[in-house]
């Protein structure tokens, strides 16, 4: 009996909170988007940096991943919080949760499409060369396209995990899901059905982009 | 009847709804070298797996020295041995294969030690005499602490030999032992096997190489589709086929006399 | 804007961030220790025969890999009390890495179990042994070179991870970073000093993983 009425409390809960609940599901969408998307676009950069850049290009780059995937989110998203603002930029929580993310996601991205690459074999660009193709043509007919299968499922595989960071973003007072539920237990002190329901709500987000992962990689894959 | 060291009687096995031996009878003295030749899918391996249990099968019987291999009658039900059981009846033979399957992070000795000291439970020094008396008849002893990475394959086959003789078998299973071997490796392997069969050890050799079948064996058997489809001495058999499909066998083998 | 660099406030609190950096490791170490535990019996009953222990095991691994990892943080901190488990901050923060360690561990031991060749088990149970014998002589030795480069890097992930112990207010490395940097407002130096922990940390277990790879390598 008692199981029953706090689900009908949950529920009811829940439903008065419901806008609340969608605008939070909103932000965490808006910034999962914006880290995966912007993160892409500047991993891709580094990622060919890695594989065609000069030495020296190559050390600063290899520095900048070396040191961001040293380095924990929630201290990248620290750091972006509170340190852009003694250097002039004084960004809101929003926009610092995503840089952060952003720069994330770049060093993930820039070492995936990396490995790509690097795993072409030499005599697929040597007979490229051979046939007459310059380099540009080379990577745009031979090299991308088989470089392009391995980083599919891989880079489904950070943007799911790019849902899942946003949730610190939470701890810089970004109105995203997470927070949103957090601020419904404090006051409705439903902590165990709200709580479940957050992890029920990411389960089924990532789960998704995970089957949406498979059915891209099925696709992707050559014939046998 | 223990003048007879392997019977097999109305062996039948299948692999779901396949049949793969329809019905092998086989009858076996001590010191006898039998060679088992066929094509591929004809069941000769298989034969030899269900010999040492690795696979079980479902009808016929597997004696060796008159014990009954892996199945027994209780309560005229056919039921499939103890594990403890058929562990024991498999150190009865001793098994070399195509892949060598030696231990890679174990050294050749070490290989040769572990089921004396782990299945024969004796002492690691008893163990370490036997494994280097057995590693220099297979002319490996100075080569007793090098790991099968360090090793050709014509070496670790014959490490590979050593660990199954080492445990005293009463009949030695060759699986294609040379058929993973680049050529120039071959005879070395087979001429270990020339020898322990010059000492009398008994041997069922699942083969390709048809001059060395020619030249050691005591009897061949010719396996056709899941069946014997000819056997008898080694001269008779590759000089004079009676049957067509082991004329036309011998015919696609590369053998010289 | 126009301050130069002051690392004086952080050189005084340097020993309250070495502590944080100390209890992080054994966060992450008991973390490890335990999810090792969990993820050999998942990844085991992940290639079971009998579907009894396959569907819950891969319902685990599914469920955990899909939550981010501090919605289990806050759930097992404020929700599980509810459900009669009441845990103190540091016993639920381990728990929980555990939990969430062992749904990895569990695919990388699946997949180091995998790399052994078939054919060694065969040829264990032709010279005699049982299969016990067959497991802990030759399997799971060989199991275990196979995935210790896959279970470094997951503990140094699991590290990385216990910077959310933050969140729970238990006072290890990030923690004591973001006191510094609210009490003492020098925010950029504060912020470099703990990334530099961190990534010489990293790299420092990265050496060590490797160096255990060399040792127990097999001559070639």
């Amino acid at each position: 009996m008692g199981m029953m009425m706090d689900l009908a409390a949950f529920f009811d809960q829940a439903w008065v909170a419901r806008l609340a609940i969608l605008k939070g599901l909103g932000t965490t969408v808006a910034v999962s988007a914006l880290a995966i998307c912007l993160g892409t676009i500047l991993g891709v950069g580094v990622g060919l940096a890695l594989t065609y850049g000069a030495r020296p290009l190559r050390w600063l780059t290899r520095g900048y991943t070396d040191f961001i995937r040293g380095t924990p989110v929630l201290v990248l998203v620290f750091a972006s919080y509170y340190v852009l603002g003694t250097v002039g930029l004084d960004l809101p929580p929003f926009e610092a949760g995503v840089l952060a993310l952003t720069v994330f996601c770049s060093s993930h991205v820039g070492e995936i499409v990396r490995g790509a690459l690097q795993a072409i074999p030499a005599g697929q660009s040597e007979s490229a060369k051979a046939i007459g193709l310059t380099f540009t043509q080379t990577f745009a007919y031979v090299l991308a396209p088989q470089a392009l299968r391995q980083i599919l499922p891989a880079w489904v595989n950070t943007a799911a995990e790019m849902v899942k960071a946003s949730t610190l973003l939470s701890i810089i007072g970004v109105g995203e899901l997470l927070l949103r539920i957090q601020e419904l237990i404090s006051r409705t002190f439903l902590s165990l059905d709200f709580y479940f329901f957050a992890g029920v709500l990411y389960f089924a987000v990532n789960y998704a982009i995970e089957r949406f992962g498979r059915y891209v990689e099925r696709r992707s894959a050559l014939p046998t | 009847m223990s003048d007879c060291l392997l019977e097999i009687r109305n062996l039948h096995k299948s692999f779901g709804a396949v049949e793969v031996l329809k019905g092998v009878d086989c009858l076996m003295r001590p010191g006898e070298v039998i060679s088992v030749i066929g094509s591929s899918g004809s069941g000769k391996t298989t034969m030899l797996r269900c010999i040492n249990m690795l696979e079980d099968f479902q009808d016929g019987s597997i004696r060796i020295d008159g014990e009954e291999i892996g199945y027994e009658i209780i309560d005229g039900a056919r039921r499939r041995k103890k594990e403890r059981e058929i562990a024991r009846q498999r150190a009865l033979t001793g098994m070399a294969f195509q892949q060598f399957n030696l231990f890679p992070h174990m050294s050749a000795i070490d290989n040769v030690m572990l089921g004396l000291v782990k299945a024969k439970r004796m002492t690691r020094d008893a163990a370490r005499d036997v494994a280097e008396r057995w590693l220099e008849r297979v002319g490996l002893r100075d080569r007793s602490d090098h790991y099968p990475s360090q090793l050709s394959g014509g070496q670790q086959q014959r490490v590979a030999i050593a660990r199954a003789i080492a445990m005293n078998p009463k009949l030695m299973l060759f699986d294609e032992v040379t058929s993973a071997l680049d050529p120039e490796l071959v005879s070395e392997v087979l001429q270990v096997i020339k020898g322990l069969a010059a000492d009398g050890m008994s041997m069922l050799i699942v083969t390709h190489e048809m001059r060395f079948a020619y030249e050691v064996s005591t009897r061949v058997i010719f396996m056709n589709q899941g069946r014997i489809g000819e056997e008898g001495d080694p001269r008779e058999m590759f000089n004079r086929p009676r049957t067509e499909r082991l004329t036309e066998f011998l015919k696609s083998s590369p053998f010289t006399k | 804007m126009g301050n130069t660099l002051n690392f004086a406030a952080v050189w005084r609190s340097f020993d309250l961030l070495l502590e944080g950096l100390a209890l992080s490791l054994g966060l992450a170490f008991a973390g490890i220790l335990i999810g090792c535990v969990i993820g050999l019996i998942v990844a085991f009953s992940l290639t079971a025969k009998a579907q009894l222990w396959r569907r819950p095991a891969r319902l685990y691994v599914t469920i955990i890999r899909n939550t981010p990892i501090l919605v289990l943080i806050l759930f097992a901190y404020f929700a599980l009390p509810e459900l009669g488990l009441a845990l103190s901050k540091t016993n639920s923060f381990i728990l929980t890495l555990a939990i969430y360690s062992g749904a990895y561990l569990a695919e990388v031991f699946r997949a180091g179990l995998a790399a052994v060749p078939t054919g060694l088990h065969e040829a264990g149970l032709a010279i005699g042994l049982r299969e016990g014998q067959i497991r802990n002589s030759v399997i799971l030795p060989l199991m275990l070179r196979n995935v210790l480069p896959s279970l470094g890097s997951t503990f140094i992930s699991l590290f990385k991870d216990t910077s959310l112990a933050a969140a729970i207010a238990i006072p290890e490395l990030t923690f004591e970073a973001r006191k510094i940097n609210v009490e003492s407002f020098r925010v950029v130096e504060t912020w470099i000093v703990t990334c530099l922990l961190y990534v010489a940390t990293c790299a420092a277990l990265a050496a060590l993983i490797r160096y255990a790879e060399r040792r127990l390598a097999i001559p070639r």
